[in-house]
């Protein structure tokens, strides 16, 4: 549910920029999400469409890389990926693990035509 | 007409996390240590806060309450005033979650001058209230037995952002298949050495050490 605040996010940042290069549209939108963010990526575009109407961005295209979340074991320095579970070392089975990255939430780029 | 990339690289969320920071700095400047307190619905978020309040009636803490409630209703808020402390109801109008413009609003509404503590009462969701900074200087989450003790399995992500577990409704854990072993597994992989209170606010069990860490957490007026 909270992909529409997020997708108003996505938004007014892709048009601050889009207006700051003077462009007369914005046609490409890259999203980096961590697979540690909850967000679902079909909310997101099903908001866009609807509230990227008569901006600068109607008409965009999102692209979503996903990155995955990566765990490091503290006893065996073993690094795996987060699959669906939260799971112990995948090597040695201790539960005393760290999460690396997967947070990942950020806008990359945007493709504008001027 | 050209073509052209532009790399942005901006957090989606910076606009919440600035705003979040300006809520920080009017807490700072009031001299108020303030709680985002989230939970599933039905966790016992607002009786441990009445729990909390009750507690320190004697130590004179004066504790103002943001409650956050997806329908326009007042309950909780009332219940709040009725222990005789100030609360501003938010209706996130069907939101999941508070944010840092709405926590922003609230502090308008509340008598911060004369407060030691503040506690958010975040929207009941375990996914959405974890993405969004408020300001607040602890993230303090209520895990209460009778959800299962699979949740931080389920919901990593609230977990990894906490400065402070409860779990609550102990006194039912004689009446449920609540794996206690399991559970704190599942947290000390997301929040290694994350500081927890097992408690009852029914009961009361437990709750003197969480008032003890609150408590050390700001002075009085």
């Amino acid at each position: 549910m909270h992909e529409l605040s997020i997708t108003e996010s996505v938004l007014e940042i892709a048009c601050k920029h889009a207006e700051k290069a003077q462009a007369n549209r914005v046609t490409d939108i890259y999203l980096v999400i961590g697979r540690l963010s909850s967000i679902v990526d079909d909310s997101v575009a099903f908001y866009w469409d609807i509230i990227a109407k008569d901006t600068l961005c109607e008409g965009a295209q999102l692209h979503f890389k996903r990155l995955p979340a990566e765990l490091i074991c503290l006893d065996c320095n073993h690094q795996y990926q987060l699959d669906d579970e939260l799971m112990p070392c995948t090597h040695c089975g201790s539960p005393r693990i760290r999460v690396l990255s997967g947070d990942e939430f950020h806008l990359e780029s945007i493709e504008i035509q001027r | 007409m050209t073509e052209k990339r532009i790399t942005i690289v901006e957090k989606i969320l910076d606009a919440n996390d600035r705003l979040a920071n300006e809520n920080r700095q009017r807490f700072d400047q009031a001299q108020i240590y303030a709680i985002n307190l989230m939970a599933s619905p039905g966790a016992g978020k607002t009786s441990f806060i009445l729990a909390t309040i009750n507690a320190l009636l004697d130590d004179n803490v004066q504790i103002g309450v943001i409650e956050g409630d997806t329908a326009p209703v007042t309950l909780d808020a009332d219940k709040i005033l009725a222990a005789g402390m100030p609360a501003v109801q938010i209706n996130s109008g069907g939101n999941c979650h508070l944010d840092a413009v709405m926590i922003e609003s609230a502090l308008d509404q509340l008598p911060l001058e004369t407060l030691d503590l503040v506690i958010v009462e975040n929207i009941g969701n375990l996914i959405c209230p974890a993405a969004f900074n408020l300001g607040t200087h602890s993230n303090v989450l209520i895990a209460s037995v009778p959800e299962g003790d699979d949740k931080p399995y389920k919901y990593p992500n609230i977990y990894r952002g906490l400065d402070v577990l409860i779990i609550n409704k102990i006194d039912l854990l004689p009446y449920l298949d609540f794996d206690m072993d399991y559970f704190r597994q599942g947290v000390e992989m997301l929040n290694p050495g994350l500081k927890t209170f097992v408690v009852s606010s029914k009961t009361g069990e437990g709750l003197e050490e969480w008032l003890v860490w609150l408590k050390s957490k700001f002075t009085t007026r």
